[in-house]
């Protein structure tokens, strides 16, 4: 039988004016189990604390119960006085005699009535209270980056930059991501590879900071603090430590008909290839699709011309296995596939481009040098039309029906430098809504209209046809009701976009959740928007939802800062109460593991006597305590009743439930 | 029947749900009739939207929308203006009595504007 | 003969920590008052909450049973409210079935920032409930005191 204390508190005239203390201090004595009760002015201070003390050490307390204000307020207080005095914390219970009773209740008799419920019930609660130890589980002090964008350059540059040793995983054969494609940047108009390679070399200089390019995440085991990972590294054919990055290979490569993704397949590359001049790490691969060495056995000009010996046909995939404490996810996003809108016809004519390819033929460094050229006959387009959202906000199932946020301010953008370029070209943009948010985005895309002339249209373009060359675009005007046709050279489409495919995979690996969009979940939408419901899984850029470069940077930076603060502690604290599985009455059916939003449940073969000298091996549940956050989603499921979840047990909700209904 | 009464009965009708429509344009972009539509496909869905029931009924653009489904295929939203316009025709036949349109019925303006359309949609009409 | 009382009911309402609970708090801090009859029982989430208990409760002679939840999409751990409303939702239906009249069971989304509407819908049931009567379809008969 556990011996419990009652403390009252007055908390001044806060309960007391209401409840009356004495009354109810007085008539817990008599309650089962209860062997010292107690009221006092202020619980909470130093005198109240105090007292709390000498009793339990007095009376050999084995459990206590406060009357007080609210247990998010003072329970953390009470349970380490309790501590303090020898007691195991979570033998304490604190009953809301003030926020919910003396505050709301105006009537002496009705409130104290109330306060002698509720504290019978927490002590009901408290007799089956059982001492709970908070765990503890080491953190690996280095952090994974899955994705070499900007987010994740900038994610993996902080983390280095408060010391501790990052590994960036990008799938491609360089870092630098969707980034490194763009030619100009919204508001300010600078140019992305100026302000994004630096960063890249950073990344390549940094000491603490490991590049794995061309290498994808195969495995994830562990937990927070303790993940073990599978990292494959894709046979590249050159050896990293050798090449220098000459390109005599690119120049004498027979295989040149591969199409460029870089430059969104607009010209064709070489089989052996680097990406594009300031590629991180500096080194070529082959396309082994491509290569007719790797294809047919019989070429080897690359291997022969490579001064450094560098080429390798023999590579094979190799893996290497990393301990990390904390996984950055930075997958970031591509542009949606558009062939299911015939309507705009462009599949079927090479003059209507995506943004992106748009991006392209305008950057310095893309397949024209700089000058917009359209793709069919390479002529200056004279009459240019826009057309936004394309599969943005479209519920009809061949489109996203969320916003992509950021095709306004490109597409304002595009405009504007063809009209700063081109004062020739005839500029229109369909749009349905032009949504700019953002510090000096509405000036911006208002610049385009008043100081550059862009021609904005209230409505949507119906169908995109060819007639005679001419691109005949037509769609409503809504302000004026009319439709217009606007026969142009160059259609651009503002592509939706959707989080790179390859995060299905991380976030199943990850045991991360992913919405219907194949956005990763972030743990509360406003309040924790980095952290993944994973505990040491945090997000950063396109993978989360969509966004520009500054808001992807910020939530970079805001990753690291978790990732550091997870970094530091040496030891990981655990909540005790948690989920807890009684094996003997398990029957393996798996439920528990499919509610669990946290994946910290699994499996294990286990080997049970079963009587007779005999044993027999079953399936049973296991929680990790340091990913299970202790919600219960778990126990309610458990169709044996073999989940339980310390502090809130079924028998505890049970004899609070039984005392509230006690008239 | 009074015209809230009415505005209800042609959304029901239509089957469509016209607070879907983001005001894109896309249906009036996409319309082969459109030169001739009085009331142009995207503005019959906000009219009935803002229940504008009678001067739907007395448009000439019911007798003139194809009844291509252009407007349906290409709607982002999953709204069908067609059959906006569908269930505003039939509004209209049903209130001539007998769910049917007797020759001598069809006002005078309508009469030079009759053209094929009529056909199609009378066969969707009386074929169901 | 026995005293003619008025009916006062006994509700039971289970609270998640993060939003109800602490929705009920703010209430309590902004003087808003509610019936001393309502009585919370902190969860951790409202996923945390048996069918079990609520079965239990009405066993021992509550009148009402509500559960109060963050509102969806914003559950602190991230799905829970879902399978609250999912359950619930199945079991409020079969105590329907069993004579346990739907308005004496109730799932209600407050955050920890109503505390307005956390009293109000607590007046609100009480009331619901007062009206109904006292209940006492699956009343234990083992524990019913004479």
């Amino acid at each position: 039988m556990q011996r419990i204390g009652v403390f009252i508190c007055w908390c001044g005239s806060n309960i007391a004016a209401t409840v009356d203390v004495k009354r109810v201090a007085e008539a817990i004595k008599a309650e089962p189990g209860v062997v010292y009760s107690a009221d006092y002015q202020y619980m909470c201070s130093e005198n109240g604390q105090q007292l709390l003390k000498n009793a339990i050490k007095e009376h050999n307390l084995t459990g206590v119960v406060i009357g007080s204000c609210s247990p998010r307020m003072h329970e953390a207080t009470f349970r380490r006085a309790a501590a303090e005095a020898g007691l195991n914390p979570y033998m304490l219970e604190v009953a809301n005699i003030r926020e919910q009773c003396s505050w709301i209740h105006k009537d002496m008799d009705e409130a104290t009535e109330k306060a002698l419920i509720l504290i019978r019930t927490a002590i009901a609660k408290v007799r089956l209270n059982t001492p709970l130890q908070e765990g503890e589980s080491p953190v690996t002090k280095r952090a994974l980056v899955i994705g070499g964008g900007i987010a994740g350059i900038q994610a993996a540059l902080d983390i280095a930059e408060a010391g501790f040793e990052v590994d960036i995983v990008e799938k491609n054969a360089t870092i630098g991501g969707r980034m490194a494609q763009l030619d100009k940047t919204f508001p300010t108009l600078d140019c992305s590879a100026c302000i994004l390679t630096p960063k890249m070399v950073d990344c390549a200089q940094s000491d603490k900071i490991d590049i794995l390019s061309y290498s994808e995440v195969e495995e994830v085991k562990g937990f927070v603090g303790n993940f073990k990972v599978k990292i494959r590294k894709k046979a590249r054919y050159v050896d990293e430590k050798k090449c220098t990055g000459c390109k005599v290979c690119m120049e004498k490569c027979p295989s040149k008909k591969g199409l460029n993704e870089f430059n969104m397949n607009l010209n064709n590359r070489t089989a052996i290839y680097i990406p594009f001049a300031q590629a991180i790490p500096n080194v070529a691969v082959i396309d082994p699709e491509q290569c007719i060495k790797l294809k047919t056995g019989k070429c080897g000009i690359c291997q022969k011309f490579c001064g450094a010996g560098a080429i390798n046909y023999e590579m094979k995939d190799e893996f290497v296995d990393r301990e990390y404490g904390a996984i950055v996810v930075a997958t970031g996003f591509r542009p949606i596939n558009i062939d299911a809108f015939n309507e705009y016809g462009y599949s079927d004519n090479a003059d209507v481009i995506t943004s992106l390819e748009l991006e392209r033929l305008m950057n310095a460094a893309g397949p024209t040098n700089g000058v917009l050229l359209r793709p069919s006959d390479k002529t200056h387009p004279k009459v240019i039309t826009f057309i936004q959202c394309v599969g943005s906000r479209d519920v009809s199932g061949c489109g996203k029906p969320y916003c992509s946020k950021v095709c306004c301010m490109y597409t304002a953008k595009h405009a504007m430098l063809i009209r700063e370029k081109y004062p020739d070209t005839e500029v229109h943009v369909f749009y349905i809504d032009v949504r700019t948010p953002g510090k000096n985005y509405d000036e911006f895309y208002r610049r385009a209209v008043e100081q550059y002339g862009v021609d904005y249209i209230k409505g949507m373009v119906g169908k995109v046809y060819n007639e005679n060359g001419k691109l005949m675009v037509q769609g409503s005007n809504l302000i004026d009701n009319e439709q217009v046709i606007i026969p142009s050279d160059l259609v651009v489409l503002a592509t939706a976009i959707e989080p790179e495919p390859s995060v299905r995979k991380i976030a199943t690996l990850l045991t991360a959740s992913i919405d219907t969009n194949n956005f990763m979940n972030e743990s509360h939408p406003k309040l924790r928007p980095v952290e993944s419901p994973t505990a040491g899984v945090y997000l950063a850029g396109m993978c989360q939802g969509p966004k520009d470069i500054p808001e992807t940077v910020s939530q970079a930076s805001a990753c690291a800062a978790k990732v550091i603060g997870l970094l530091v502690k040496d030891k990981l604290k655990t909540n005790p109460c948690v989920a807890h599985c009684n094996e003997m009455m398990c029957n393996g059916c798996s439920q528990c593991a499919n509610v669990c939003a946290y994946g910290a449940i699994t499996y294990v073969d286990k080997e049970f006597r079963i009587g007779g000298g005999k044993t027999e091996v079953r399936r049973v549940a296991s929680v990790n305590p340091a990913v299970c956050q202790g919600c219960g989603a778990c126990t309610v499921t458990c169709p044996s009743g073999a989940m339980d979840l310390s502090g809130f047990s079924s028998k505890q909700i049970m004899s609070e439930v039984e005392a509230i209904c006690k008239r | 029947m009074d015209k809230t009464e009415m505005t209800e009965i042609m959304k029901e009708i239509s089957g469509t749900d016209v607070r879907k429509c983001m005001k894109c344009g896309k249906c009036s972009g996409r319309c082969p009739a459109y030169k001739d539509m009085d009331i142009k496909p995207h503005q019959f869905v906000t009219m009935l939207e803002k229940g504008k029931v009678e001067e739907l009924l007395n448009c000439s653009a019911i007798w003139n929308c194809f009844s291509c489904m252009a407007c349906v295929e290409r709607c982002p939203r999953g709204v069908a203006p067609a059959q906006v316009i569908e269930a505003v025709r039939t509004t209209f036949t049903r209130a001539q009595n007998n769910n049917g349109l007797a020759a001598e019925d069809i006002p005078p303006i309508v009469d030079e504007l009759i053209p094929q359309q009529l056909l199609v949609s009378a066969y969707r009409k009386y074929n169901k | 003969m026995q005293e003619i009382k008025e009916f006062v009911p006994n509700i039971v309402a289970f609270c998640c920590n993060w939003c109800s609970y602490a929705g009920a708090d703010l209430a309590g801090s902004g003087r808003l008052s509610y019936p001393a009859n309502v009585k919370i029982i902190r969860v951790p989430c409202s996923c945390r909450v048996n069918p079990m208990f609520i079965l239990k409760a009405f066993q021992r002679g509550a009148d009402g049973v509500i559960l109060c939840g963050c509102h969806p999409g914003d559950c602190h751990y991230v799905t829970g409210n879902y399978y609250t409303r999912r359950r619930m939702a199945m079991l409020f239906d079969f105590l329907n079935y069993m004579g346990i009249e739907k308005e004496r069971t109730r799932v209600e989304w407050v955050s920890a920032a109503e505390g307005a509407r956390f009293s109000q819908v607590m007046n609100d049931f009480v009331k619901k409930i007062t009206e109904l009567g006292e209940n006492r379809r699956i009343t234990d008969l083992r524990v019913k005191e004479k």
